[in-house]
């Protein structure tokens, strides 16, 4: 049995996401091997790949066709890699391994399985369904298991010292039923939502897209990420995806912090496996407070300027 | 040109769903159940598409009991034209439910074929994509904005750090997100009308799909109970259990 981890990076580096889905890989206990897909920046960051620990082989396929990576034109490539005898393939929950991975498991024949949260056994997972008011435990009876990995659910992988091989593969095909066109992407100085140690976000009671800038203050003293609640991204208080929630992303910061936000079910989907949360809330009897280990009942027009002060 | 839509009968969005206790399963038993909200926009969407005149006709199909008529015709009491229902009680996994789909998709021949991105009880975003890849298809998931130019449906998506525009050729597999459109209410007229709206019953068996069992549910428990909080009195007494009783900061 041996595991294949779908690698995705940004700006030359691993992605968080990918250093967690290496964790769950070696949970499994198999030999693993990692599969970095790229243009002309893939060579740097299978690289990187080769010193992670427990990463076995990195296999690297670079060409001008996945500079822009769609799913369509990797998904054979995956497919023939796998069929050279992976019997386990991850990839981080992001949205490319959502879209990739259905693909593969079509072409394959065999099942899936989305958002997985705990490795039990090599063909057992826990995943959770219904907005994480339930966990499930499901058995893979493919001889091929497909997993997408929760990221806030595992540690990211480490380097060490001892250089891996680097191993160049070939395959994958331009797709003629879809065309790149173009993409807008936020640039921002803040570290990265779903792998952020602080995030500290905004719901419905900022009240604007500019109140916003106190919840930002506060995050960039605490070295952390913005977040918002579905109900503060829908008012157009801030971008799509700042989102974190059962549709949005999920977290698990050390630190969280909640401010204006009422704790629907889908929100707290989002990111109730953070170590500490606090809320800061002028209704006492909110939602989150069930979920807070430190709940502030004050005005946060008050409180959140206080915050920035005092931290 | 025709569009599918596929729908799925999910818990309503405002319930919370509880886990039997023997951890066999959820308990769905007399709780309310409706359209996957997904699912729902992807419905609207397509409305508008016919509403735009892009175009002409909307089916929409689901797969599972004969309880999901329900949804059915409230999608055809918001505008679809007509509905078909692909019937079956067993083996309700993705791809299971893709190679059904795709069946429909071979008989019916739309130019595209819409989905919500994920349903919010099992929560797979799945079946969309493995629709695409049985059909060949392009697609496009997490759609926050669509358009037909030249002969191709021209897509933005929502991805990881931004947004990403493709162009998709006939046919096209779109899933939708929830921040596409608001979706209406259905009329008391319009439910009246529902009613007489074509409703077709196709027997799972008949489609001549290859399905298999690919994952089996061992065990469902509720997740972990956070320990109960304490109220702080002010922002100083907050920063100083952050730093000092938490170490977090």
């Amino acid at each position: 049995m041996r595991t294949l981890v779908i690698a995705e990076h940004a700006a030359g580096q691993l992605t968080a996401g990918t250093l967690s889905a290496i964790t769950a890989a070696v949970e499994l206990g198999l030999e693993t091997d990692l599969l970095v897909i790229g243009g002309q920046d893939a060579v740097a960051v299978a690289e990187q790949a080769a010193f992670i620990q427990g990463v076995n082989r990195t296999l690297l396929a670079q060409g001008a066709m996945f500079e822009k990576i769609l799913p369509e034109n990797v998904q054979p490539l995956i497919s023939s890699v796998v069929a050279e005898g992976y019997t386990h393939v991850l990839a981080d929950a992001s949205s490319l391994g959502r879209s990739v991975l259905p693909r593969v498991a079509a072409s394959l024949d065999v099942g899936m399985l989305s958002d997985v949260s705990k490795i039990v056994s090599v063909d057992t997972f826990q995943r959770p369904i219904y907005a994480g008011n339930a966990i499930a435990t499901f058995q893979s009876l493919d001889p091929v298991k497909l997993l997408t990995i929760r990221s806030s659910a595992f540690a990211q992988a480490t380097s060490q010292q001892n250089r891996g091989d680097v191993t160049a593969v070939d395959g994958g095909k331009i797709a003629t039923n879809v065309r790149f066109v173009g993409e807008k992407l936020t640039i921002s100085e803040r570290p990265e939502l779903s792998s952020a140690r602080v995030v500290v976000s905004g719901g419905r009671g900022m009240q604007s897209k500019e109140n916003f800038a106190l919840v930002e203050r506060v995050a960039d003293k605490l070295g952390g990420a913005v977040g918002a609640s579905r109900a503060a991204v829908d008012s157009g208080f801030a971008p799509n995806d700042l989102q974190v929630g059962q549709t949005g992303k999920i977290v698990a910061p050390e630190l969280y912090i909640a401010v204006g936000i009422s704790g629907a079910i889908q929100h707290l989907a989002g990111m109730s496996g953070s170590k500490v949360i606090v809320a800061i809330n002028q209704d006492a009897e909110a939602p989150i407070a069930q979920v807070a280990d430190y709940m502030l009942v004050a005005d946060l027009f008050e409180a959140l300027p206080a915050l920035e002060k005092a931290l | 040109m025709k569009v599918l839509v596929a729908v799925k009968r999910a818990i309503d969005p405002n319930v919370k769903v509880r886990v039997k206790t023997d951890g066999s399963d959820v308990d769905l038993n007399g709780v309310k159940m409706s359209l996957n909200p997904f699912c729902e926009i992807a419905v609207e969407e397509a409305i508008r598409l016919k509403e735009k005149g892009v175009v002409s006709e909307v089916v929409v199909v689901s797969v599972g009991t004969s309880a999901a008529q329900e949804q059915l015709r409230t999608a055809l009491a918001l505008g679809a034209d007509r509905a078909l229902l692909v019937e079956t009680s067993t083996l309700l996994e993705p791809l299971n439910v893709a190679k059904y789909l795709s069946k429909v998709i071979d008989q019916e021949k739309p130019q595209l074929i819409l989905f919500g991105k994920q349903a919010i009880d099992q929560e797979n975003n799945q079946t969309g994509q493995m629709v695409a890849q049985l059909i060949g298809s392009g697609q496009a998931t997490f759609a926050s904005a669509i358009s037909y130019a030249d002969g191709n449906w021209l897509v933005e998506r929502e991805v990881d750090g931004g947004s990403q525009t493709v162009e998709l050729s006939v046919p096209a597999v779109v899933t939708f997100d929830l921040r596409l459109n608001e979706p209406r209410y259905a009329s008391l007229p319009n439910i009246m009308k529902a009613k007489k709206k074509p409703l077709e019953i196709l027997a799972a068996d008949s489609l001549d799909a290859s399905v298999k069992e690919h994952t089996r549910l061992v065990e469902v428990a509720p997740p972990p109970v956070r320990k109960a909080g304490i109220k702080v009195g002010s922002v100083s007494e907050l920063v100083e259990k952050l730093k000092n009783v938490s170490g977090v900061i």
